[in-house]
């Protein structure tokens, strides 16, 4: 298979998850849609590293895996929180910090 | 053999499509972690595909076991707010057609690109390309830096976690314990 499929496949899913970051409104969903967001990019990673031969683009995309095990633990923490203190888990009511 | 590959590819490219879709399409948030589940297991199978054998393993082991665990949890103990994919106000019913014109410029961008390589099965690689001993090798020597700062990242989301999902309110608690 051409390297070029995966990079379109990986593009498919990169605007497959950022629709899902801009329209729903649930935060655990925006959350499972920002996965899908770095899984497009450690698919795009991981093709150019298999197009020059190279493993350095692998272990870029190791190091995406730890920051999104990082960004979930603070994410559901946030939301585990949000549940505790009664504030609805929708993200459009989270508006304190506008200015 | 090549055939082959090419029934791997699609079949695992669409389970990985199908995957996404069912993650913002879903009403049900604990659906929308199970369809997550399958996007991860078919993008494992694409990195087989790329010669990727540890990440594939680590895809699998740490992404669609251990996480996907944390986010059931969370779905679970939160509940359901069922809200499907539908749009409030005129700026968010954009947002498809934003996400699709965003696909027609990467995707004109990749496949009009000047890189010759793109349209090949990429260079020759070693037998033991992608395996774990040479991910160990990379790690320890040329990325020793990023690997070290990952390990204090990880640390830091960790107690940033205790720290967020504490039963009481904040640390002014903590405070009065220790006498502050």
């Amino acid at each position: 298979m051409d390297v070029s499929w995966y990079i379109v496949l990986s593009a498919l899913i990169f605007c497959t998850g950022l629709a899902g970051v801009l329209s729903r409104r649930n935060p655990l969903v925006v959350l499972l849609s920002l996965e899908l967001l770095l899984n497009a990019g450690n698919l795009a990673l991981v093709a150019f590293s298999r197009m020059w031969g190279n493993a350095d683009g692998q272990i870029f995309a190791l190091v995406v895996m730890v920051v999104a095990a990082c960004e979930v633990v603070v994410g559901l923490g946030v939301i585990v929180a949000m549940y505790r203190n009664r504030i609805p888990i929708d993200v459009d009511e989270m508006s304190e910090l506008r200015g | 053999m090549d055939v082959l590959e090419g029934i791997c590819f699609f079949i695992a490219a669409l389970l990985a499509v199908g995957g996404a879709a069912g993650v913002v399409l879903l009403r049900n948030p604990f659906f929308s972690v199970l369809a997550l589940v399958l996007h991860l297991l078919a993008l494992a199978t694409l990195f087989l595909l790329l010669h990727a054998q540890f990440l594939a393993a680590a895809q699998i082991i740490v992404y669609a076991g251990a996480v996907m665990v944390l986010y059931l949890f969370v779905a679970a103990y939160v509940g359901g707010g069922d809200e499907p994919f539908m749009p409030s106000g005129p700026l968010l019913t954009l947002a498809p057609f934003f996400a699709a014109a965003l696909f027609a410029e990467l995707a004109i961008a990749a496949l009009g690109s000047g890189l010759s390589a793109i349209n090949s099965e990429g260079a020759k690689i070693d037998p033991g390309f992608g395996g774990p001993a040479q991910f160990g090798e990379l790690l320890l020597k040329r990325f020793l830096i990023p690997f070290e700062t990952a390990s204090y990242l990880l640390l830091i989301a960790a107690v940033g976690a205790v720290v967020l999902a504490r039963r009481r309110r904040g640390l002014e608690h903590l405070d009065e314990e220790a006498g502050i």
